[in-house]
């Protein structure tokens, strides 16, 4: 495993290398004018590149996983919401803040561009996601490459912790 | 880097596997249908080992892991001594668990690595080991692999006869090799005959949590308690040591301690000895000796001083305690799997002694005693000997056996093994070792079921095995396959520290409780924070408290300002990552300590007492993710006198 995400980080620094650096925070000193490159994976041909990996629609998508398919019910479940929010404080804010886009994006609106199972799939084994789902891969490089941490987090967990993104609109 | 250079070495030792290969270099006498000695020891990339096996490191104060049949070493478990690698004895959490009634000690010379049993079998809970030289024993977990627990000895001297256990656990052993005056006072040397005692202890063992306690000490004729094996099966109850300087000599031991041509080995009923005191036997005596225990729920460790010790006077319990006459200083001292033979290696005779169980009793029960050495009866040679090993080897050492039947005792002068036959005493194969062996190791082999696959042999002197090292060379192993008639060497590996003994088990008994992460859930530190919302920085005098979380790739906070020249900062660092073997690790410039490994869902402290003004950086030591280049941060130190209030930061 520490192997493989070895070899993926070397592969992954030569790609950062051909996009660009990072934004620079100007201040007294020297500043560059460097504006940040797109980030586009480079066999690019689909469309759907157009748009950032964060902003694109991908209901369709269920992603790779042991989630196949996911049902919600109409109304909110809040008594699971609540553990969702609890465990999504422990495991998750150290990189996803609600309010604003940090480590990794922030999961408001998330129901509205990604589908449940997609959603559970990435929490449940980011990393098969990531080596198997376009848009976890395009996500990961979108995020300079910060690769997201298995928390092993269980099946049910991740339920509720999905029932919390609800509320999040 | 931990897993890149554990990455790198495992390609070096596959390559000189490969190198090894070459026809004719391994000793192998087999034919050309006789699996080669490569393939036995090779253990294809990603595949695993056979066994564990558990080296005591000696002088390094630790223990090492290693795979059977690789030889490849797997782990390195700080227990006596200072380990910069993880921060032990070095973090606030793990600093009590050195502590002595000498003080703060940052080492020791393991020895003896004793596997848990249950019914005379391993069942792979805990590891017992010995601290030779300020008295202790640890425990440790084999589903953390980390040191749990220590606790002194007191009125010992040299922990050598140590850290045995007996066949379902219930006391784990520690005698004395050093005679020394009890209690300890100011008195001659030269009055040591008569005068000194030798003490062995009995520690209790909780079923449940493994938690040790003193139950009592026996107080022995003062003469050197070597090593020790409890009775299994018919001799369960009973622990047997072997002894030298009976002369009770003080000075020029090499020679005034080899006068005596036999010495004893000393059998204890510790069962009739724990019935006299559940029934108020015995004389508490007052001392101090220290107990550390290590919670794995609060990472943290605990140091309490202990007052007073229960003293057995081996004389008021009739019964319990006698000599059997064994010749010339035995070393060894090991019971065979069915508990009926006690061997005893007289490490300056030729032979092999083999006592009888059952006789022994016999010659109790018919109290044919041979006189009796300060109260305690000497039973006859004759009578409790059932066998001698006529080998023509030099210096028995440490025998251990298979299950069927065979033992194979190590013999330090002549620098070989040789393998025999319980019952007929007669020698099966020899075959040398490269060079002087020690002890040796089958795993089970201190057990009623011995795996007896593979043999383990503990060189002391490596010399030409490999590539020059300067004057001072790693110790040296070698791997027998031992599953055939003749043992065949199969493999050289060289050992960390100097592995005095070992204990192994099947990898299978291990490898499912082999813990993977804590859990951040039931992580119980008092200065844990379990959400970075909780992180801060707190100021209670001259004492700063950094509250700190990590995960990939960033310390929350990563910014910290107010710090002041003369301030002690702790950094109490939560690992937030829940996955197996994703440790972070921290240290700042001009920390008068080591950096820390933080496990996956574990608090652990690093102190800091800043002495310069300055922004001053700290980073994560081992190698997390791609971005484990930029996870670091900043302290800013301002001068003692300034105007500064704290504050941090992450991403602002």
């Amino acid at each position: 495993m520490k192997i493989n995400s070895i070899i993926f980080s070397s592969l992954l620094t030569v790609f950062l290398l051909a996009c660009g650096g990072k934004e620079e925070k100007k201040t007294d000193g020297f500043s560059v004018e460097r504006t940040k490159a797109t980030e586009q994976p480079q066999e690019n041909t689909s469309a759907t590149n157009d748009v950032p990996a964060s902003e694109r629609i991908t209901l369709d998508n269920k992603g790779v996983g042991q989630i196949k398919s996911l049902s919600l019910d109409p109304e909110i479940n809040m008594e699971m919401v609540e553990a969702g929010s609890a465990l999504f404080k422990t495991n998750c804010t150290a990189c996803h803040k609600v309010d604003k886009r940090f480590i990794g994006p922030s999961p408001k609106g998330i129901m509205k561009r990604r589908s449940p199972e997609w959603i559970m799939n990435m929490i449940l084994d980011p990393q098969l996601m990531v080596e198997q789902d376009r848009c976890a891969k395009d996500l990961l490089v979108e995020f300079n490459g910060a690769a997201m941490a298995n928390q092993n987090i269980t099946v049910e967990q991740a339920r509720s912790i999905l029932e919390y993104f609800r509320t999040l609109e | 880097m931990r897993n890149l250079n554990y990455f790198f070495s495992s390609i070096m030792a596959i390559a000189l596997l490969f190198i090894g290969c070459k026809p004719g270099t391994n000793g192998s006498d087999g034919g050309a249908l006789a699996s080669s000695a490569a393939e036995k020891v090779y253990v294809a990339p990603g595949e695993q080992d056979e066994f564990y096996a558990f080296l005591s490191g000696g002088y390094s104060g630790n223990l090492t892991v290693y795979g059977l049949p690789s030889g490849r070493m797997f782990k390195e478990i700080p227990v006596f001594s200072q380990f910069p690698t993880s921060g032990y004895g070095y973090s606030e959490e793990t600093k009590p668990m050195l502590n002595t009634s000498h003080g703060f000690i940052p080492w020791d010379d393991l020895h003896h690595p004793d596997i848990s049993q249950t019914n005379g079998e391993l069942d792979g809970r805990w590891i017992f080991v010995n601290g030779n030289n300020t008295p202790r024993i640890a425990r440790i977990s084999l589903s953390t692999f980390e040191t749990e627990e220590i606790i002194e000895i007191p009125n010992s001297g040299g922990n050598h006869s140590s850290a045995f256990i007996t066949e379902n656990t219930e006391y784990v052993i520690a005698g004395t090799r050093f005679a020394v005056p009890v209690p300890q006072r100011d008195m001659p040397i030269n009055e040591y005959k008569g005068n000194f005692k030798g003490a062995l202890s009995f520690i209790s063992v909780d079923p449940e949590s493994g938690r040790l306690d003193l139950k009592f000490q026996v107080m022995m004729p003062g003469f050197n308690y070597d090593l020790s094996r409890p009775g299994r099966g018919k001799s369960h109850g009973w622990h047997f040591f072997s002894t030298y300087n009976t002369e009770e000599a003080n000075s020029l031991m090499e020679v005034n301690s080899s006068q005596n041509d036999k010495d004893f080995i000393a059998a204890i009923n510790w069962k009739k000895i724990e019935d006299y005191v559940n029934n108020g036997g015995g004389t508490k005596m007052a001392t101090n000796y220290a107990h550390n225990v290590y919670d794995e729920h609060t990472h943290s460790g605990t140091s309490t001083m202990k007052k007073e010790v229960l003293t057995v006077d081996p004389t008021e319990v009739p019964g319990a305690v006698f000599f059997l006459p064994t010749p010339k200083s035995p070393h060894g001292c090991d019971v065979d799997p069915s508990g009926e033979y006690i061997i005893g290696a007289g490490k300056l005779s030729a032979d092999i002694t083999v006592h009888s169980f059952t006789k022994m009793l016999e010659a109790i029960e018919a109290e044919k005693f041979d006189g009796e050495a300060y109260g305690i009866p000497i039973l006859k040679f004759e009578d409790v000997m059932t066998g001698q090993v006529k080998s023509g080897g030099l210096g028995p050492l440490h025998t251990e056996f298979d299950s069927n039947g065979n033992a194979y005792t190590t013999f330090f002068i002549s620098s070989e093994v040789v393998k025999w036959k319980l019952g007929t005493w007669e020698v099966v194969d020899r075959k040398p070792t490269f060079y002087s062996v020690g002890h040796l190791m089958i795993p089970g082999g201190n057990s009623r079921n011995p795996f007896g696959k593979y043999l383990v042999a503990m060189n002391k002197i490596t010399k030409d095995r490999y590539l020059p090292t300067g004057p001072e060379m790693e110790h040296s192993a070698q791997i027998y396959d031992i599953s055939g008639e003749k043992m065949e060497l199969i493999y050289d590996f060289p050992t960390h520290g100097e592995p005095h003994y070992a204990a192994g088990c099947p990898a299978d008994l291990l490898r499912a409780n082999s813990k993977k992460i804590y859990r951040l859930d039931e992580n119980k530190h008092p200065y844990a924070v379990t959400s970075p919302d909780q992180a801060r920085v707190e100021r209670n005098g001259n004492e700063v408290h950094v509250y700190m979380s990590t995960i990939r790739s960033h310390f929350t906070p990563d910014n910290i300002e107010g710090v002041k020249v003369g301030d002690k900062v702790y950094f109490h660092i939560t690992n937030h990552e829940q996955d197996f073997d994703v440790p972070h690790g921290f240290s700042i410039l001009g920390q008068n300590t080591s950096e820390i490994l933080i496990m996956p869902g574990q608090t652990k402290t690093s102190v800091w007492e800043p002495k310069q003004v300055g922004v001053w950086p700290f980073y994560c030591t081992d190698f997390c993710s791609a971005l484990h280049q930029e996870m670091q941060g900043y302290v800013r130190v301002s001068p003692a006198n300034a105007n500064m209030d704290l504050s941090w930061s992450l991403g602002e």
